[in-house]
């Protein structure tokens, strides 16, 4: 199988290019966890549930996702520092369409 | 003072067992934490969810967990400080612990285990520059006290059903009930949804939508407060008030244990897996707040800390001592309330 690339701008402003495995059912926010881009405890602290929103994040890229389920959006309407191109990293799962995925990690709140 | 054997920060899975394993050594416990109700996680962010690995569980919701292990625990008589948070320690020269919560309780107890999970669960704050300024002097993140609104003008921020709920109940107290949301669309309960539209409809719930509370204003307390709105209608209001309360839910921080001179490392505490100690003896740390090398943060693995960590507290206790581990369908279970459970046992009788 193969791996994707993407670029993670972390919370520092540090760009990060990594491979993303598409075959290990991953989300975007383990991917952040798995490479240490953001310290434990401060990013997926729900694990993955679409309830924290610790794992917000902004698209760069032009790729197009999954649609929003009703508790990513829930989620978002209540978070902090939210743009129009907000997600929740833990519900962007990693398939071979986000080859090139650019994201920036949203602030800790 | 409360005292105990062992003192529980964290109500949680891990902290509830925790008191069945020391009860079967006979040792009390005391669980302080800073939710008003038991259960941790399970109990406030997904008690509806379903897990699948606790063992000897092919589905169980979290809050059913917590309720069945809640019944597990009840011979033991746990005693519980809830809705209070953990603030300092302090070592007595016998070696045993005072800890104090934040509204002032002691604690007594020769061993302390922290089972606090990701931390205690805070209010999260909106970004506003001056808003610490006005806590508690207009602006508060808990309603403990509805009548403390009774014929104040009072705003609410936030779209989820705790925002909704509030709006509807203060609408009777208040003079004027202001419900701000960033999005148009509310999420909660039909009911509440309803309720909040037709006290709309009847002018009883003033509604900014969409739009965020931006700025607080006043001298010595709150005086009133800045909206942006969005959309079509984008424009900055300014609405005298003698109330904010954002609701926009909680959010867990290590909090005041990152001061008690633990080692930390990846915002939890270290400990030796021997007994999962930490670097002060007589404090452990179990659960989801802990790190050692493999750790995995499992429900059934914060079971199996506890478990081991009682061992080593008893021998803390009771260093003269030695415990002889007994399986529960051998030795039953002794509550401290005079309960006791066990294996009906056979009978030896000949049959003619």
């Amino acid at each position: 199988m193969s791996d994707i690339k993407i670029k993670i701008t972390d919370r520092e402003g540090i760009v990060h290019e990594v491979d993303a495995p598409t075959d290990m059912n991953m989300n975007l926010m383990e991917i952040v966890r798995s490479y240490e881009l953001a310290p434990e405890g401060t990013i997926g602290i729900c694990g993955g549930m679409a309830m924290c929103a610790s794992c917000q994040c902004y698209v760069a890229s032009e790729h197009e996702l999954p649609p929003m389920s009703d508790d990513e959006d829930a989620m978002l309407a209540e978070a902090f520092n939210v743009k129009d191109n907000s997600r929740l990293g833990c519900q962007i799962h990693m398939t071979e369409d986000l080859e090139g995925l650019e994201v920036e990690l949203a602030p800790e709140s | 003072m409360i005292k105990t054997d062992i003192l529980i920060i964290g109500a949680g899975p891990t902290g509830l067992f925790t008191v069945f394993e020391a009860g079967l050594l006979q040792l009390k416990c005391h669980l302080i934490d800073a939710l008003p109700q038991a259960g941790g996680q399970c109990s406030e962010i997904y008690p509806k969810k379903p897990i699948y690995d606790i063992p000897g569980f092919p589905e169980v919701l979290a809050g059913d967990l917590v309720n069945n292990l809640m019944e597990q625990i009840k011979p033991f008589q746990p005693g519980f400080t809830l809705g209070e948070r953990a603030n300092t320690i302090e070592k007595l020269e016998d070696g045993t612990f005072i800890v104090t919560t934040n509204k002032g309780t002691k604690h007594h107890a020769p061993v302390v285990a922290i089972a606090g999970g990701l931390g205690s669960f805070e209010p999260r704050k909106p970004l506003i520059d001056n808003i610490k300024a006005f806590e508690d002097k207009g602006i508060e993140y808990f309603i403990k006290d509805p009548e403390m609104y009774r014929d104040k003008k009072v705003l609410i921020a936030g779209g989820g059903d705790s925002a909704l709920d509030w709006s509807i109940f203060l609408a009777d107290i208040a003079s004027e009930v202001t419900l701000v949301h960033r999005r148009n669309e509310f999420r909660g309960a039909l009911d509440s949804v309803e309720k909040v539209q037709n006290l709309k409809n009847l002018g009883k719930i003033k509604l900014v939508t969409p739009a965020e509370v931006v700025g607080v204003l006043g001298a010595e307390k709150l005086e009133g407060v800045v909206i942006q709105k969005s959309g079509d209608n984008a424009e900055e209001i300014m609405k005298e008030v003698d109330h904010f309360i954002p609701l926009f839910g909680l959010s867990p921080k290590l909090g005041p244990i990152g001061d008690w001179g633990l080692e930390i490392e990846k915002n939890a505490i270290k400990v030796d897996t021997f007994d999962y100690q930490t670097n002060i003896p007589g404090i452990y740390a179990i659960g989801d707040v802990n790190t050692y090398p493999g750790k995995l943060k499992l429900i059934l693995c914060g079971f199996h800390e506890a478990t081991l960590m009682c061992q080593s507290a008893y021998q803390r206790i009771y260093p003269e001592k030695k415990y002889v581990m007994k399986y529960t369908t051998v030795g039953g279970i002794s509550g401290f309330d005079g309960s006791k459970k066990e294996a009906p046992k056979a009978i030896v009788k000949a049959i003619d």
